[in-house]
């Protein structure tokens, strides 16, 4: 556990040359079909950091469950290589490969106690009696459920048979879990209470894990890194901060977050700002990777990002008309028309947001790093 | 807040049980009526026969009907002391048998007290047919020339007991007891115990059956359960199709096969696998494997169902835990097909219980069940009671088994269909 926390890698660090710091997995160019024609996974590249929290996540569909199933055995890349530990391990059994899984709905054995199924792992590595004993309680002391122990998995609600399945999955000290979203099946509440739980056992036992998810607010509040799939490709792969602030491309800025995605030219670009023009010919600061002149490009503006123009430093200055305000507590979201017939949505403070009226116009700025030119 | 609230309750407890009674009649009322066409149905035509057919078992009409003025007579008659009954008994018994004999009632009293001791019908019979030859004066010797046993206690015993309107006779023949001269129950001669054997025979082959029905249904079940949803749909038609067909078909089928010269025996001879013909027809081994074949699906289709319910996750998490694939199987997936497999071994077991055609038709002498008996004495010997004691001892058999299982496993361990 010690060497564990040793290596545990935060978010940001640079990788070291030094072997601890190698991948825990790579996926090496893995592909998969099911029926030999579509790939659900093409051409998957991939590097999971010791320590790292990584989640996965996509729309239904995306090949990131798939992928998960690849990792934790129970499919078979069609092409490919993966590597535990710099082990090729794509013909190795689930039960050889020493990873922690929790599945979607926990699958917890109902026919066993709770300190049964917690210490089920531990049979099959020859673990019994008092030092069995010892760890099933130190892992349900871990996700708090001491006492538990003798309950059946019916007894207990659903965020209880989460911290079960949880503890299950990490009482053997696996090299990493998975989880093939854990908390899909719990109210709003339990699940953002739970998603502090896991990101707090990660960090405290150092494990690396591998989440898939389809909630990107899951996704921002508990990874070190993201990887976006659509597709069956990893769309951006980044830490949660650069993929808000900095996605690559439109699915992406479409799917983590609000966007406004408004159709634009672009012109070119000069001091590392690209510079185009919408459809009513008003000039745009913009950022973004570069693109060759495409013929079809965006800009995505997220709407917490558009301000009142308040003849502040922000390279971008329009003049839109408020079409309608809606009130939503702490915020107002303002529906606006600019650039002759687009719409866009800007989302103020209450207390900016009091002074607009609907059928009025008003000046609205942005700057140029948070209006991002995308292609596709 | 908890006050108020257990202060309204405690005082109101008793209107507002008695209001959630009134506001749920209705309800209740209409799931009777939905429930009631198929109730009285079954009463009229199942509980009511039956329970009327199990009363035959006991009932003892015979002495009654036949001979009320005899009875009468014995009433007084100390039927342990060592002398035959006075001539008023003899009166009355020759009163009595020549009403009889108008009647043509005789033969049936004859019977009946046959069973209770070997030679009692050609008694009466001859008493009968001999009817206009009793003179006046002492009849007791008139009926000791006729036979001898006449003037033994013993015969006079057996009418005086027979004259109650319910008798332990068929049930104590049923488990191979008796009621000897003086009243008290013993087991019967080794030679004639035979129904505690067929009681055993029947639970034995029940058991066989269940058991192969398990052994080959469990992994069908399996692997139905594993399959595609279209292979799926078509396994289980396969499963199903022997369950629409007839059963008398299906044991005519097996009789073809297993005869003699049937097609086994000749796949067999000509595979070279066996040298002379096999004797599969009326065998255990035939009734068996006939009786495995017809009770399948039953085994199946429960275990069926449960398996479908269990998550596919089970196993996978099982093997992420580090289970290699048997013991995942038989340490979490086995266990939870336990519903189904109590649910499918009961019903074969219960099912094969009351097996009657197949093991007539594909069976020998010592494969019969039962239910042969049962039915040889209704066609056959017209032993009613006797039939009516047989049917009594399968039902309690049947009952006991049923409750023996929800105790050791429990109702909601029990999942059928």
């Amino acid at each position: 556990m010690n060497t564990m926390t040793l290596e545990r890698r935060r978010l940001g660090d640079e990788p070291s040359p030094t072997p601890a710091a190698s991948p825990m997995v790579v996926f090496e160019r893995v592909q998969k079909t099911y029926d030999g024609r579509t790939l659900v996974v093409e051409d998957l590249n991939l590097a999971v950091r010791r320590g790292e929290f990584l989640t996965m996540l996509g729309p239904s569909g995306s090949g990131k469950t798939t992928t998960l199933m690849m990792l934790g055995g129970f499919e078979q890349p069609t092409n490919g290589r993966i590597l535990l530990e710099g082990q090729a391990v794509e013909r190795l059994p689930p039960e050889r490969r020493d990873i922690g899984f929790v599945f979607q709905n926990y699958a917890l054995f109902p026919h066993m106690t709770v300190a049964d199924n917690v210490g089920f792992p531990l049979r099959y590595r020859g673990i019994r009696g008092a030092e069995a004993a010892r760890r099933v309680a130190e892992a349900l002391a871990m996700v708090r459920l001491d006492g538990l122990g003798e309950r059946r998995p019916a007894q207990l609600s659903g965020g209880q048979q989460q911290r079960v399945a949880l503890a299950r999955a990490m009482v053997f000290k696996p090299k990493l879990i998975l989880m093939d979203e854990p908390l899909g099946a719990l109210d709003k509440q339990l699940r953002e209470h739970m998603q502090i739980e896991i990101r707090r056992i990660q960090q405290q036992l150092g494990i690396t894990m591998v989440y898939v998810t389809h909630d990107q607010s899951e996704a921002l509040t508990m990874s070190d890194r993201i990887a976006v799939f659509n597709d069956g490709r990893i769309q951006q792969l980044s830490d949660p901060v650069t993929l808000y602030d900095r996605p690559e491309n439109r699915f992406v800025a479409g799917f983590i977050g609000d966007n406004n995605t408004l159709p634009c030219e672009f012109l070119g670009s000069e001091n590392g700002l690209a510079f185009v023009r919408m459809k009513d010919g008003t000039r745009l600061a913009a950022s973004g990777p570069a693109h060759p002149a495409r013929s079809d490009l965006t800009v995505s503006l997220r709407p917490e990002r558009l301000g009142l123009d308040d003849a502040g430093s922000a390279e971008n200055r329009i003049k839109a008309r408020v079409l309608d305000k809606t009130f939503l507590g702490d915020r107002v979201r303002l529906t606006l028309e600019a650039f002759g017939t687009e719409r866009l949505v800007a989302s103020l403070p209450a207390a900016e947001g009091a002074a607009v009226l609907p059928g009025r116009d008003v000046g609205m700025a942005f700057s140029a790093a948070d209006c991002r030119l995308l292609a596709r | 807040m908890t006050q108020t609230l257990s202060l309204t309750s405690s005082a109101s407890a008793p209107n507002l049980r008695a209001a959630l009674r009134r506001a749920e009649r209705p309800g209740r009322l209409g799931a009777l009526a939905l429930a009631l066409p198929a109730l009285l149905f079954l009463i009229v035509t199942f509980a009511a026969p039956i329970g009327l057919f199990l009363t035959t078992a006991v009932r003892n009409p015979e002495v009654r009907d036949t001979l009320p003025q005899t009875a009468a007579a014995l009433a007084g008659w100390d039927g342990d002391g060592p002398a035959a009954p006075g001539e008023a008994a003899f009166a009355a018994l020759l009163a009595d048998l020549t009403r009889a004999k108008e009647d043509n009632t005789a033969a049936a009293l004859g019977k009946r007290l046959n069973y209770e001791s070997a030679g009692m019908r050609s008694r009466i019979m001859s008493v009968v047919r001999h009817l206009g030859n009793f003179k006046d004066g002492a009849l007791a010797p008139q009926f000791a020339a006729l036979d001898p046993v006449w003037a033994s206690p013993d015969l006079w015993a057996i009418i005086k007991r027979n004259a109650a309107p319910v008798t332990p006779y068929y049930l104590l023949t049923a488990v191979d007891l008796q009621q000897d001269a003086s009243g008290a129950i013993t087991r019967v001669a080794e030679d004639q115990a035979v129904f505690l054997g067929i009681l055993g025979r029947t639970l034995w082959i029940a058991g066989l059956v269940t058991g192969a029905t398990l052994l080959l249904g469990f992994p069908t079940a399996y692997v139905i359960s594993l399959a595609p949803a279209r292979i799926a749909g078509f396994m289980l038609l396969m499963v199903l199709l022997p369950l629409w067909t007839s059963l008398l078909v299906r044991t005519t089928a097996w009789v073809v096969l297993l005869q003699t010269d049937g097609v086994i025996n000749q796949v067999l001879l000509a595979l070279g696998l066996t040298t002379e013909k096999l004797q599969l027809m009326l065998t255990r081994f035939g009734t068996v494997t006939a009786m495995t074949h017809i009770q399948l699906p039953f085994t199946i289709l429960p275990i069926f169902s449960v398996m479908k319910s269990i998550p596919e996750g089970q196993m996978r998490a099982a093997r992420s835990l580090g289970a290699p694939p048997f013991f995942a199987f038989w340490r979490v997936y086995a266990p939870q097909t336990l519903p189904g497999v109590t649910a499918g071994c009961l019903m074969t077991f219960i099912l094969s219980l009351g097996y009657y055609i197949t093991p007539a038709l594909v069976g020998g002498p010592r494969d019969q069940m039962l239910s042969n008996f049962i039915a040889t004495y209704i066609n056959r010997d017209l032993n009613w009671g006797m039939a009516a004691a047989l049917a009594g001892l399968l039902l309690v058999m049947t009952l006991s088994i049923y409750l023996l299982f929800l105790r050791l496993v429990g109702a909601e361990r029990i999942k059928l269909g």
